[in-house]
């Protein structure tokens, strides 16, 4: 071999290592190596606590604004801006917050912070999409209105610089409870100026301030040093990687380029436990699924009705779908709410009408038949896009082999045209539908659903006693007195079954190595807590 | 040739209008409510959704729909996205990653393509050729997403000699290996076409001529070889530009990277029309370019052909 001719071989290996080695560096991020990289997605809109209403900008918005509570991991709402709160009878509250809390561009937070952002929120012409939350505050219908004459409600007065009282139409315990959720953080007065602006760069009163908002790409945020709360950042600061696959997030996990990534993509189910070890977290979360069946069906309204609904929900097999569809990563139902919230009973009388009994289904079936025989199809509607095609096949298969009737799970392409159908009430078919908390209470999850009126019954189910039974509960003086109560407007759903309960939500998290992290109540991880 | 060029610039002008018609048509007809899945699982208050398609002018008829947005873009105005973002915002971000990434898949499968393409049609049967093909075989067989996802993990994940996903840092170096698999469907054609092409050129008279001459054979090949064997490979390239950028949505997917792909991909789920027919547009507007680019080479390549 010549010289010349090992020259080049030289040249070119050379050049490989090089190229390999410049790629490699660009591997690992290096500038912002000390802030926490955890998975997100591009928020729909402007970071504002009075219409950011979906995870991607939830997440990012609860860590920039803190309101009067705020929710530990376990969901046990805990002091934060109040200093007291006074009511006697859940209706009338006297709310004083504490002095010295500042936003980040420096100004007081003071009681009307909390009043202009409740009232911003509520008024129809700023279409902020977290509106219906301010629904029991009274005065809400008229600010709410499509055309509202009046701007502000007549249920919340400022006292002075640090009270302000706040009055509802009807008692509600539950309205404490929310107090720690987004749209109930106040706002600055900058806000106002020009929301638009605002939303691209927010100021607020949290555990952490906006660094920078990459668009499609991340937002960092870091801690703000001035936070005299007790859910100080324990890390150095949080960078929301923004992955529109969690496929991708996963990747980036097993490859050291992501601390914490939330949600174990379906298609790493079956592995993630061998690829991860002890890196692999698992957690009940505030989320669940339902198959709802309206009683305007045919053959579904009254004591048919009742007896149908009884009849499909023994006669579908949830803990054989669980494991074998999901890997475990749902856990069957127990009642209508989900088992990471605070007063989950799991044993209500009643209980037994979510477990598989082909038997008794059939008994009840044939019961039904005898006040009108049966007829035509059961058809289950589902979207297509986002993994429910499965399971919804899986049931009515249950469904099918257990009734010896014709059923099917039927598709419709998007969620927004599911959405459309149920929301106009058109939809001729049972559907799936879920509910994820947006704050950790019980009646969050039957109150908007099942009282008559309420504004995601998609089922039409009206049942003055059960409308009584969470009245009660809202009228409660203490959280356990409450979950009581609560238990007992369950049992009138457990025999009714507007709709039928299948599972909540198990979430499967990874971790980096040397990372700590918990999921909490609603199955996002405990950013402030977060170390590595 | 200047009256060619003017002529197929014009021809730009109701193409721009056909496609935007149409393409905004069918987001319009797009079934489903696009304010019905604004709020999750918990229904917006009917008086805020009336306000939002108020904002968006979503009440309106399709042809005043229509109207505002042709009305908008001689303005430079695009409309705003359902995020509340300007759409030219959107699009200043997200094609000059999109651009940077299918001109270096174009590169790589041009420069590969040829190269390989030149060695196997220079020794047609033997072992060269017949690897070659076969790997171009499986290559186009195999579809784009699948070899996505084994170089990520292998390279990626396993090797750690790339970057697993792109993210915000688009710079060249981590755009390599994304744009060697969005390359990878394509790069097996460009190779079979100059193999095909050399080899049948390698036998012309011309050639036999040059080569009796006593000419060298790299110029053998360069001048009097490939120069006729590049016509339809630069026709493939041409046309594979335009099809390089709409395919990088699988591409973009699965290395996070934020282009037109995963642009286009996240706005007709939402049914957002103004982001979707201003970025097809755009798409359309490069393919045609392109095109009129790769004519006009040919006469560059060979002036043989000429237009009038």
């Amino acid at each position: 071999m010549t010289a010349v001719r090992l020259k080049k071989i030289a040249a070119i290996a050379g050049a490989l290592v090089i190229s390999a080695g410049v790629l490699a560096a660009c591997g690992g991020s290096s500038s912002d190596s000390d802030l926490v990289r955890v998975n997100g997605s591009e928020p729909e809109t402007g970071l504002i606590t009075t219409t950011t209403n979906e995870n991607g900008g939830g997440r990012i918005v609860d860590r920039l604004f803190t309101g009067l509570y705020y929710y530990d991991a376990d969901g046990n709402p805990k002091p934060a801006m109040v200093d007291k709160l006074d009511t006697t009878d859940n209706k009338n509250y006297t709310i004083t917050i504490k002095k010295g809390w500042k936003f980040t561009d420096g100004t007081e937070v003071k009681a009307h912070n909390f009043v202009d952002a409740w009232n911003f929120g509520a008024y129809t012409p700023n279409a902020q999409k977290q509106q219906s939350f301010f629904a029991p505050i009274a005065g809400y219908d008229e600010v709410s209105s499509e055309n509202p004459t009046v701007k502000t409600m007549s249920g919340l007065k400022v006292v002075d610089d640090y009270t302000f009282t706040v009055a509802l139409k009807q008692p509600a315990i539950d309205f404490k409870l929310g107090l720690g959720f987004t749209p109930f953080k106040p706002l600055p007065d900058v806000a106002f100026k020009d929301i638009k602006a605002f939303g691209e760069n927010p100021v607020g009163n949290g555990p952490y301030k906006l660094q920078t908002w990459q668009h499609n790409v991340k937002a960092d945020i870091v801690p703000n040093p001035d936070y005299p709360g007790e859910n100080k950042a324990q890390n150095k600061g949080i960078s929301f990687v923004f992955y529109t696959s969690l496929d991708t997030g996963y990747a980036d996990l097993q490859s050291g380029n992501l601390d914490v990534l939330d949600t174990i993509p379906t298609s790493a189910l079956r592995t993630y436990k061998q690829d991860l070890g002890d890196r692999a977290i698992d957690k009940a979360t505030a989320q669940n699924q339902t198959i709802t069946i309206p009683e305007r069906l045919a053959h579904f309204g009254g004591q048919e009705g009742v007896l149908r609904r009884q009849a499909i929900s023994m006669a579908i097999d949830r803990k054989q779908i669980t494991t074998n569809i999901f890997q475990g990563s749902r856990n069957p139902s127990k009642d209508f709410t989900a088992s990471s919230l605070p007063g989950f009973d799991g044993n209500l009388p009643g209980e037994s009408n979510l477990e598989y009994n082909p038997t008794k289904a059939v008994a009840l079936w044939n019961q039904a038949n005898a006040i009108a025989p049966w007829s035509g199809k059961f058809v289950i509607s589902t979207n297509y896009d986002g993994g429910h095609k499965e399971w919804t096949d899986a049931a009515a298969n249950s469904i099918k082999n257990t009734l010896k009737i014709d059923a099917e799970g039927a598709g419709i392409p998007t969620f927004s045209q599911l959405r459309q159908q149920i929301n106009d009430k058109t939809i001729q078919t049972a559907f799936r539908a879920g509910w994820q908390g947006d704050y950790p209470s019980m009646l969050e999850f039957l109150e908007p659903i099942f009282v008559t009126g309420g504004g995601s019954n998609d089922a039409g189910y009206s049942n003055p006693t059960f409308d009584a039974k969470v009245r009660e509960a809202e009228s409660q003086t203490s959280a356990e007195a409450s979950y009581k109560v609560v238990g007992e407007a369950q049992q009138i759903l457990l025999n009714d079954l507007p709709a039928i309960p299948m599972w909540d939500y198990v979430n499967n998290a990874g971790v980096n190595t040397g990372v700590k992290a918990a999921i909490t109540w609603s199955g996002l991880p405990d950013y402030e807590n977060i170390t590595k | 040739m200047v009256w060619y060029t003017i002529r197929r610039i014009l021809q730009l002008i109701p193409v721009f209008f056909g496609a935007t018609l149409l393409l905004y048509f069918m987001v319009y007809k797009l079934p489903g409510d696009p304010t019905a899945a604004l709020g999750g699982g918990r229904p917006l208050t009917e008086a805020v959704r009336n306000q939002i398609r108020e904002q968006y002018h979503l009440n309106d008829n399709f042809f005043t729909q229509y109207w505002l947005y042709l009305k908008g873009i001689f303005t430079f105005d695009f409309g705003t996205s359902f995020s509340g973002r300007p759409v030219l915002d959107v699009m200043q971000q997200a094609f000059p990653v999109t651009i940077r990434l299918a001109i270096m898949a174009l590169i790589f499968e041009a420069v590969f393509g040829i190269v390989f393409g030149v060695i196997a049609g220079m020794r047609k049967g033997g072992w060269f050729d017949s690897t070659v093909l076969v790997i171009s075989l499986i290559v186009i067989a195999i579809p784009i997403f699948v070899i996505g996802f084994i170089a990520q993990f292998v390279i990626g994940v396993k090797w750690g000699l790339a970057p697993v996903t792109v993210g915000g840092n688009d710079g060249i170096a981590n755009l390599v290996l994304p744009a060697i698999v969005l390359a990878s469907g394509s790069f097996a054609y460009v190779l079979r076409l100059t193999r095909s092409s050399v080899a049948e050129n390698a036998t012309a008279d011309h050639v036999r001529t040059a080569t009796a001459k006593g000419l060298g054979r790299p110029r053998v090949v360069s001048v009097h070889i490939l120069r006729n064997s590049l016509i339809p490979v630069v026709t493939f390239l041409g046309a594979d530009l335009g099809a390089l950028m709409a395919g990088a949505v699988v591409t973009e997917g699965i290395f996070n990277i934020n282009g037109i792909g995963q642009t286009v991909f996240r706005s007709v789920q939402i049914g957002e029309a103004p982001t979707v027919v201003s970025i097809v547009t755009v798409l359309v507007l490069i393919y045609l370019i392109a095109n009129l680019a790769v004519d006009l080479l040919y006469a560059v390549i060979d002036p043989r052909i000429r237009y009038a």
